[in-house]
């Protein structure tokens, strides 16, 4: 099972990926949807690709509760 | 059977195949005029059957299928209306709306739902009312009506207990959370699970791979495996018609309405 930070690093990777925002910029404190200025298809296209990496499924309103990287990828270790 | 383009949605006859594409901006909701358009596609589907072999339904927007019923249309219309009023108005709606579902589930053609990106709502019942759903591997599928005070209205809860074990129908209704596509081709909801963004292509082949069989018999396999709960449809307009009188309903749609989230389908 990956640590936490393995975690959160590849939670940062996939999500630089997908709004093709350079890596070096999100931080694990950043607000998710103020940083990336993501509307709700986008956020959605994010969670399932998260999914789809940990092979996880991360209910809609546990990531609805979610602001920066940090909680997220603590959510997703949570069902690792 | 014409090609015919609307505001929300348009037809064409291609390869023996009626393909419907849904095109309302931002994400096929589905109101009033896209009602309308599709009582004109049901009906026009009617005469299809000596030209067509299958249907396929699909959207050419970017976000996904369909995002649900119009919420934004049904609150603004329900502003300044007694309760009696919004209850007859919502009726007349569903009526219509299961017209159609139902006239597409009992289509002696074959239809198939190709999907991407967002199905929630009233696009996943348009889904359901399909004889199969291709879903590429982005799309997500989602009731999420309880989070409004209401329950599915367009004939979900009844296909989906046809199609699938009740726990899983219990799941997506009680939590309101979204399914991705792969969790949906685990339980049995999606037959063919595809790359992205080639659902449609896949969709258009298993279309031929339809065209191959003699239609009546297609036609009789559907009706025998396909039976419509009809019982269970009325049922659900009246519960939705009393549910939605509620304050807590004029609440939810209100503060979806007005939300300015990242996330506003999650009230």
């Amino acid at each position: 099972m990956p640590t936490m930070n393995q975690t959160l690093e590849e939670v940062l990777n996939l999500t630089a990926k997908q709004f093709n925002v350079p890596r070096a910029e999100l931080k694990p404190e950043d607000d998710i949807f103020k940083k990336l200025g993501i509307n709700s298809f986008q956020a959605l296209e994010l969670l399932t690709r998260l999914e789809q990496h940990f092979n996880i499924e991360l209910p809609d309103y546990e990531f609805q509760g979610v602001t920066d990287f940090k909680t997220l990828a603590e959510r997703i270790q949570s069902r690792l | 059977m014409k090609n015919w383009q609307g505001r929300t949605l348009g037809w064409e006859l291609r390869d023996g195949v009626v393909e419907l594409t849904l095109h309302r901006e931002p994400c096929n909701e589905i109101g009033t005029e896209t009602l309308a358009e599709l009582e004109k596609f049901v009906a026009a589907l009617g005469a299809a059957r000596s030209e067509a072999h299958a249907v396929i339904i699909y959207s050419s927007l970017k976000q996904g299928f369909s995002a649900g019923a119009d919420l934004r249309e049904l609150y603004s219309g329900m502003q300044g209306l007694p309760a009696g009023e919004r209850a007859k108005g919502v009726r007349s709606f569903l009526e219509r709306i299961h017209k159609v579902m139902n006239a597409l589930d009992a289509s002696p053609l074959p239809t198939i739902a190709a999907v991407h990106g967002v199905c929630f709502g009233g696009g996943f019942e348009l889904a359901l009312a399909c004889d199969l759903i291709i879903a590429d591997k982005l799309a997500r599928f989602c009731f999420p009506e309880l989070r409004l005070g209401l329950v599915p209205g367009f004939g979900g809860i009844p296909r989906l207990k046809r199609d699938l074990g009740n726990g899983i129908v219990r799941d997506l209704l009680l939590t309101g959370r979204s399914l991705n596509a792969a969790r949906a081709h685990s339980v049995g909801l999606v037959s063919q699970l595809t790359a992205e963004g080639e659902a449609l292509k896949v969709a258009r082949a298993t279309a031929a791979q339809m065209g191959k069989f003699d239609r009546e018999t297609t036609a009789a396999a559907k009706r025998f495996a396909k039976p419509i709960p009809h019982d269970e449809l009325r049922r659900e307009i009246d519960l939705f018609c009393e549910l939605f009188t509620r304050p807590a309903v004029e609440a939810g749609l209100k503060k979806f309405v007005e939300s300015k989230e990242a996330l506003p389908y999650l009230p």
